[in-house]
């Protein structure tokens, strides 16, 4: 058995951070560096009708400024509806019009503020409905191919459609429909936003970027380049230290782009920091969402019938975040067997803040409707919440509507061992003033990456060195969530070395090989899959060239033992005979055979086998292996809503008790349960640790979190008015169980596990709480003005003193 | 103006051009101590955690000046003379209470501060002290773990 796999193991970067050695965007600086500042714009919806920059540029330190005028355009974005810097017309009040490069942040600040802008107001949309009205002014006027638009409805289409849906509804015994909301939500990594571009003298280009997509933003930004007639130059995409990422990274940035031109204008590199009200109102937030549904089951039960619209407003641009509805597509068609589905949405462009992609994309806007509702429909039918979870459970085996092939899954466990845990058939009813309730709500997310781009692969670059250090290098960004260890522990047992040898190259397009990008849960799947391919050519060629080296090493070795140790008895063992490749075995940087007897001289140092390699006469060889691994699936027709978009699903539960004060509508959580099919556990430490962080993501998405807009402005920019959980929050019990299915596709069996966490969590509270007082909220957050709302709507100020649906 | 005070047990004067710059500004900018950080620059978030004759204060809502002649500890300089992690650092980095770690140095000031305060902290009272240090990442669980583990660790070096 592994000595390291399923142990906890701090991270390899932990002593860093803990002593403020981690290098962050925020503290590198280069030569010569400027700083920048961006102008926003005043109105939702205007046209720009003259910029004045004469004023900024005379300010002392002051080195350029740039607006759509004097630079040339670069269009950026998933739907190129995007420009770095705008010209014709603004679209929302973070829109960038212009920008300043200056010798320090406050010259850049004052500067920025000093360039004067005259617009024309125009009419603008803060909502999707009002902006599908007929007559609605357009957001976008012509597509980034210059075709003329007729409608604020995004060129996007994801929708599914199986079985018949209209025989089902009218075959159901029971079924319900409600309409469940989700706020914007700010994804708050802790360490804001920012880049530093500087061009070398040949004008190729290296970018600090906070980015979770290396790969696919040097793609970006060589664009970018060329755009501003670089063809043909090149981009080094650094990935510093980042301070969370959670999505953020998932897009490629007007600030970095303005970042490059302010470099490419002055010849000295810029750096852009955002500071903690511009991180709130100037980068964009998790997708708000409204989701219509229905479902219905038969009187046994049986779910028969779901049927799901998406409304998204995307604001007043797209990012990765407008495929939300690829990622929904999976709980509405693949979470419960249901066999007649249908799925569509509509993605609309509006004045509000454009949004982005957050951990979990689409899928806890989903779920929250779908598990809230599946819980109305159990009290229609008259069914425990648990039991109609395990009539409908998802088993291994199954291909769900969609095309998802279900390999492992352990939903039956999950649902089963949430309820034991939880207590369930014991809990609920109400106490003296306090009402307490429980409740609890699934999830499916990819668990083996998912396709949503024509690759989904990770490459891993091995290298020892001569003295036995082992270098891995994976495209894969750590932006806190583990992947380091994750791979740290993956290289130490698959190749055989000690942990500490292992050495993870930091991610840098120029040296690290291609990733798509770590979003989708996917990071220790992919690149851990890439790394055991690559490690297992590693080994073979250590074992070959050991065939030769092995016996003079182990030669030298009794000699110098003997040398050492002159009353060793001579062993009559004839180990010669043992030497094969595949009886070679490496643990702990140590090569020795298998099944010999423990003779010392036999382990030899790994490092010396190196150096004989490398030195060997007549032509030495060294240790550096690649390896790519793209997952064995499929990129969906999202107009049909067909393929298996992952390699595996990861199922999991949670089950919450929550205690409501009915005077002040606040919800305490008393306990929190969750069970998760996780394939396999690679580092008990990281694995807790995304589980616990996700959890409290989940529940300040659950009960605080919304960034609240008026009129497309942001009214919240900070911690003091956008509350995310404290330690005071999160206080209560979380008792986390593992279900370990041994996934066949995962690295070890190991599952992605980074998004699940969150996933249930709100849709368990609404449950609890429903179960607690007897009333449900079907807009996210759930304040107490909400709940207190609700509950004075359904009891006319009379709230009983025993709930109505006490078990 | 002249500044003239104590970081991490060594005298620094530097100079403040204009007099009104913010203890973080200067720590992080000509200080070059890049290890305590900027996560709000209004006080709420506590990554900018820091000591000022041994009490915790947010260096983001300090005067540089206000500091003069003072004892001024940052992360840099928690661990004592040669060690390389201090008691609160090693149990963090034990208990896997960093994740992205940009939080960390200020939660990890903040946990010297309360145990110099109380050595043997009951949990709700650990989660009172670390309430002014947000933390997107972590959930808090194993950071009050480490924190009770930091409380066990120094109690043995004492002994
Ligand atoms: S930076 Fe000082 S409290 Fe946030
Ligand atoms: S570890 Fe990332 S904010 Fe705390």
């Amino acid at each position: 058995m592994s000595p390291y796999l399923g142990k906890a193991r701090p991270r390899p970067d932990a002593a860093e951070k803990a002593t403020g050695r981690a290098e962050y965007i925020h503290d590198i600086r280069r030569p010569g560096m400027l700083h920048a500042a961006i102008r926003f714009s005043e109105h939702a919806h205007a046209r720009i009708k003259g910029i004045d920059t004469l004023k900024a540029e005379r300010i002392r330190g002051v080195r350029a400024v740039i607006t759509a005028q004097n630079t040339p355009e670069i269009r950026l974005g998933f739907l190129r509806d995007n420009v770095a810097l705008k010209g014709e017309k603004v679209r929302q009040f973070r829109d960038e019009v212009a920008a300043v490069a200056a010798i320090d942040p406050d010259v850049a600040a004052e500067a920025a503020a000093a360039i004067e802008v005259e617009y024309e107001p125009l009419p603008a949309l803060f909502d999707p409905a009002s902006a599908l009205d007929e007559g609605a002014p357009l957001v976008h006027e012509r597509d980034a191919a210059g075709r003329p638009l007729e409608t604020n409805l995004m060129p996007v289409h994801f929708r599914h459609s199986s079985g018949d849906i209209t025989a089902a509804r009218s075959a159901a015994a029971h079924a319900v429909s409600g309409e469940f909301s989700t706020p914007l939500i700010q994804q708050s990594c802790m360490g804001t936003a920012g880049a530093l571009a500087e061009f070398d003298p040949r004008m190729n280009l290296t970018i600090w970027a906070k980015t979770q997509i290396p790969f696919l933003a040097q793609r970006d930004f060589n664009s970018a380049l060329s755009q501003i007639g670089l063809a043909g130059r090149n981009t080094r995409v650094i990935v510093p230290a980042l301070g969370g990422g959670f999505g953020t990274g998932l897009d490629t940035h007007c600030y970095e782009y303005i970042a490059i031109l302010l470099a490419w204008r002055t010849g000295k590199p810029v750096k852009i920091l955002y500071k903690r009200d511009q991180e709130f109102a100037y980068l964009s937030p998790r997708q708000s969402s409204t989701v219509r549904i229905s479902q219905g089951c038969d009187a046994g039960g049986r779910l028969t019938f779901r049927d799901v619209h998406v409304t998204q407003d995307n604001g007043a641009y797209g990012s990765w975040g407008a495929t939300y509805p690829s990622v929904m597509m999976i709980p509405a068609t693949s979470l419960y067997r249901v066999p007649n589905i249908e799925f569509d949405c509509e993605l609309v462009y509006t004045n509000n803040t454009y949004a982005q992609a957050m951990r979990g994309y689409g899928n806890p806007e989903l779920t929250w409707a779908l598990e809230s509702n599946l819980d109305e429909l159990a009290e229609a039918a008259g069914i425990d919440p648990l039991e109609i979870r395990r009539i409908n459970c998802n088993e291994p085996g199954e291909v769900t509507p969609m095309g998802l092939r279900v390999t492992t899954c352990g939903l039956r466990e999950c649902i089963e061992g949430v309820g034991e845990r939880l207590g369930w058939k014991n809990k609920g009813g109400w106490g003296a003033g306090k009402k307490r309730g429980v409740g609890l709500a699934s999830m499916v997310h990819v668990g083996g990456s998912g396709r949503i781009y024509r690759s989904d692969a990770s490459g891993v670059i091995l290298r020892l060195d001569d003295y036995g250090n082992l270098y891995v290098a994976s495209g894969g960004v750590d932006m806190g969530q583990g992947l380091h260890s994750a791979l740290q522990i993956m290289a130490a047992d698959s190749v055989g070395v000690d942990p500490e040898r292992v050495f993870i190259t930091q991610t840098d397009t120029s040296t690290c090989p291609w990733d798509v990008g770590t979003h989708a849960s996917r990071g220790a799947f992919t690149a851990g899959n890439a790394l055991l391919m690559a490690a297992e050519k590693m080994r073979r060629q250590l074992f070959e060239a050991a065939i030769d080296l092995y016996p003079d090493l182990v030669e030298q070795a009794r000699r110098s033992w003997i040398r050492a140790n002159p009353d060793t008895p001579p062993a009559d063992f004839d180990w010669r005979a043992s030497v094969a490749p595949e009886r070679f075995q490496l643990r702990n940087n140590l090569l020795s055979l298998r099944d010999t007897p423990p003779i010392p001289w036999l382990e030899i140092d790994l490092a010396k086998l190196i150096r004989a390699a490398h030195f060997r006469a007549g032509g030495g060889e060294m240790f550096t292996v690649e390896a790519f691994y793209d997952p064995p699936s499929e990129l969906p027709d999202w107009e049909r809503g067909q393929g298996n978009m992952s390699a595996c699903y990861t199922y999991g539960t949670q089950g919450v008790e929550v205690e409501v004060d009915t005077d002040t509508g606040d919800v305490k959580i008393v306990a929190m349960v969750s069970v998760l099919d996780v394939g396999r556990v690679i580092n008990p430490q990281a694995l807790r640790g995304q589980i616990v962080g996700a959890i409290a993501q989940g529940v300040g998405y659950a009960l605080y979190e919304q960034v609240i807009t008026e009129k497309g402005r942001i009214l919240n920019p900070n911690f003091t008015d956008y509350k995310i959980p404290t330690a005071v929050e999160i206080d209560f019990p979380l008792d986390l169980e593992y279900i370990e299915t041994d996934e066949p596709a995962g690295p070890y069996g190991a599952k992605g596990i980074g998004e699940p966490g969150l996933t249930p969590t709100a849709p368990a509270i609404a449950n609890a709480i429903f179960d607690a007082v007897g009333v449900r909220v079907r807009d996210l957050p759930i304040t107490p003005e909400r709940l207190l709302a609700a509950l004075h709507a359904r009891y006319d100020d009379h709230i009983p003193r025993r709930a109505p649906n006490a078990r | 103006m002249e500044l003239n005070f104590t970081l991490n047990g060594v005298p620094i004067s530097c100079s403040l051009p204009r007099g009104s710059e913010l203890l973080l500004d200067v720590l992080r900018g000509p200080l070059e101590q890049t290890g305590t950080k900027e996560g709000c620059g209004k006080g709420e978030c506590g990554a900018c955690t820091i000591l000022v004759e041994g009490r915790m204060v947010n260096a983001c809502l300090t005067l540089a000046a206000e500091v003069e002649g003072c004892e001024v500890t940052t992360i840099e300089g928690l661990a004592a003379g040669g060690s390389e992690l201090a008691a609160e650092q090693r149990a963090f980095v034990e208990q896997g209470g960093i994740q992205c770690g940009f939080c960390s140095p200020g939660m990890i000031m903040s946990v010297r501060a309360l145990l110099d305060r109380d050595p043997d902290p009951p949990e709700a009272e650990i989660r009172r002290a670390l309430a002014g240090n947000l933390c997107r990442c972590t959930g808090y669980s194993q950071i009050v773990e480490a924190v009770r583990r930091a409380a066990e660790l120094r109690r043995e070096e004492a002994r």
